[in-house]
């Protein structure tokens, strides 16, 4: 199992993806806002969506897990 | 004048505008969420009132809560700052309903401007130069393939409610058309809550110069020569200056001109901004009125000796502006640069802890800042945290000392874009006025400047 972990502080603007999603290397999960803009997250490694930890609107910190992989 | 002005606003604009009320005897009223307890505008104000949680949607956009502020405390008006609630008309329109003057245009005048297609429209009607291109919201992706033929690729697609870069792409093709047309619709109706798309002809190497321009109440509208703010990065300013490098006399004065009608076309009040796209033949086309004080507001202040918002405040209080347009000096070169708190290479947001922070000391430097040592930067808000701007008598001893003043600057505890605006300012192209707003874009990915 792998997790997404995001690497900024900041507001979750969208997730794009749900459970059982299958995912690529490289593509974008989700987009953050942090100070007015948008950082995309990407994941490194394929999978499946096992979990989303986190709902659309949520703060998050800088290493919160945001979506379990398997 | 007023006795009280509430400011509905935070950061280095915030300080800005309470230091010209203070010598004006104007007492202030600063708003704060839980994330500001401790900012420069709270110390400075004669009161201040929490008013919610660090979010702007929970605090600085809860607009009946800061008229509720505004009543209780007595202001007489509100300054709404730049960004924010600065160009919303349902908060000018609540603040006259409340019998608060806001400092800045009538409600109406916001919301034309508001939109782009709107704006566009009306400037066309009023004989303003605009970039070719519709001026309706297109019925959907086929409608945009047809006229982008017709005016020829490339083109910007455009939301009409977009701004700092959401919802606007250049495409080359068809096929980059319909892939940018979607996504940048589903995007601006996400953020903005309309979806409304239009395009425009995109303008090879441009400059973004824009005019500033006063008026009051009878109909007096003058114009304070222009900023050029060629240099940005994602489509959000990094560097101002004024006069502009580019333009000649000829251009500067039809350019005021045509923004003085603008302006008059529109009956506007207050202090704002006519933008342009300038293309390498010194044509110049509309692409947006800000209907407020603007960030780079400072460099026409160096140039002119007046002060933006004692001039805001005098004429929403009803008072004529007291100089015309033969009276209007131009006076040396001036030169602003923004700090953000940001990554210099990447542009990534860089929020954290400030344990140095030394603004430059330097004569003829000017400092607004929003933070200093110990401050917090949150990734709530924008990341600029400070601006600082000089003036010289002419441009080249403007950047020297620019670049003095740079260099003198300290900040540690986050990332800052210090280190890119020394490279931007030392750069031969930036010295010889020849930057576009590719600048920064061509200059990071090392390929050469047209």
């Amino acid at each position: 199992m792998s997790q997404v972990i995001t690497n900024m502080a900041g507001n979750l603007w969208k997730l794009l993806v749900k459970e059982g999603d299958e995912v690529e290397v490289g593509q974008e999960v989700a987009i953050l806002e942090s100070m007015k803009m948008e950082i995309p997250v990407e994941v490194e490694i394929a999978g499946t969506v096992k979990e989303v930890k986190k709902a659309e609107g949520d703060f998050v910190d800088e290493g919160d897990v945001l979506i379990e992989l398997e | 004048m007023f006795k009280k002005v509430l400011i509905a606003n935070r950061g280095e604009i915030a300080c800005r505008i309470i230091r010209t009320c203070q010598r004006l005897g104007v007492a202030t009223v600063a708003v704060y969420s839980e994330a500001d307890a401790e900012a420069p505008h709270v110390q400075m104000a004669t009161e201040a009132y929490l008013i919610g949680k660090p979010r702007v949607n929970e605090s600085y956009l809860q607009l009946e809560r800061i008229l509720e502020v505004a009543a209780r405390t007595g202001a007489e008006a509100i300054h709404p700052g730049y960004g924010l609630l600065s160009e919303n008309p349902m908060f000018a329109k609540r603040c006259k309903e409340a019998g608060i003057v806001f400092i800045g245009p009538d409600e109406n005048v916001i919301a034309r401007m508001g939109s782009k297609i709107e704006s566009r429209k009306a400037m066309a009607d009023a004989g303003i130069p605009v970039v070719p291109g519709i001026a309706r919201p297109l019925t959907d992706v086929n409608e945009a393939v047809h006229v982008a033929k017709e005016i020829g690729f490339p083109v910007m697609v455009k939301a009409s409610a977009g701004g700092g870069g959401i919802g606007m792409q250049m495409v080359e093709n068809e096929q980059q058309l319909r892939k940018a047309y979607e996504s940048n619709q589903r995007r601006a109706s996400d953020f903005f809550g309309d979806g409304a798309m239009y395009i425009e002809k995109y303008i090879e190497n441009p400059r973004h110069i824009e005019i500033q321009i006063l008026a009051d109440h009878s109909g007096n509208t003058i114009y304070l020569w222009e900023r050029d703010c060629s240099v940005q990065r994602r489509h959000q300013k990094v560097i101002e200056e004024a006069p502009s490098p580019f333009l000649d006399e000829e251009t500067r004065k039809e350019m005021g001109e045509v923004a003085v009608k603008a302006a008059k076309s529109l009956k506007y009040t207050n202090a704002g901004t006519v933008e342009f796209i300038v293309d390498e033949h010194k044509n110049y086309y509309f692409l947006e009125m800000n209907t407020r004080l603007q960030v780079e507001h400072p460099v026409t202040e160096e140039i002119t000796g007046l002060d933006l918002v004692e001039e805001q405040l005098t004429i929403a209080a009803g008072k004529d502006l007291k100089i015309s347009q033969d009276e209007v000096k131009r006076c040396g070169h001036a030169i602003e640069a923004r700090i953000y708190a940001e990554d210099p290479t990447t542009f990534f947001p860089s929020p954290g802890t400030i344990t140095t922070f030394r603004p430059s000391e330097q004569p003829f430097v000017r400092n607004e800042c929003a933070v200093s040592e110990g401050s917090v930067v949150t990734p709530y808000y924008d990341p600029m945290i400070a601006k600082v701007i000089v003036s010289a008598p002419d441009r080249s001893q403007a950047i020297e000392r620019m670049l003095k003043a740079l260099e003198d600057y300290e900040v540690e505890g986050i990332k800052t874009n210090l280190p890119m605006l020394k490279k931007v300012i030392s750069h031969d192209a930036f010295q010889d006025g020849a930057v576009t707003t590719k600048f920064v874009a061509h200059y990071l990915q090392n390929k050469p400047i047209k």
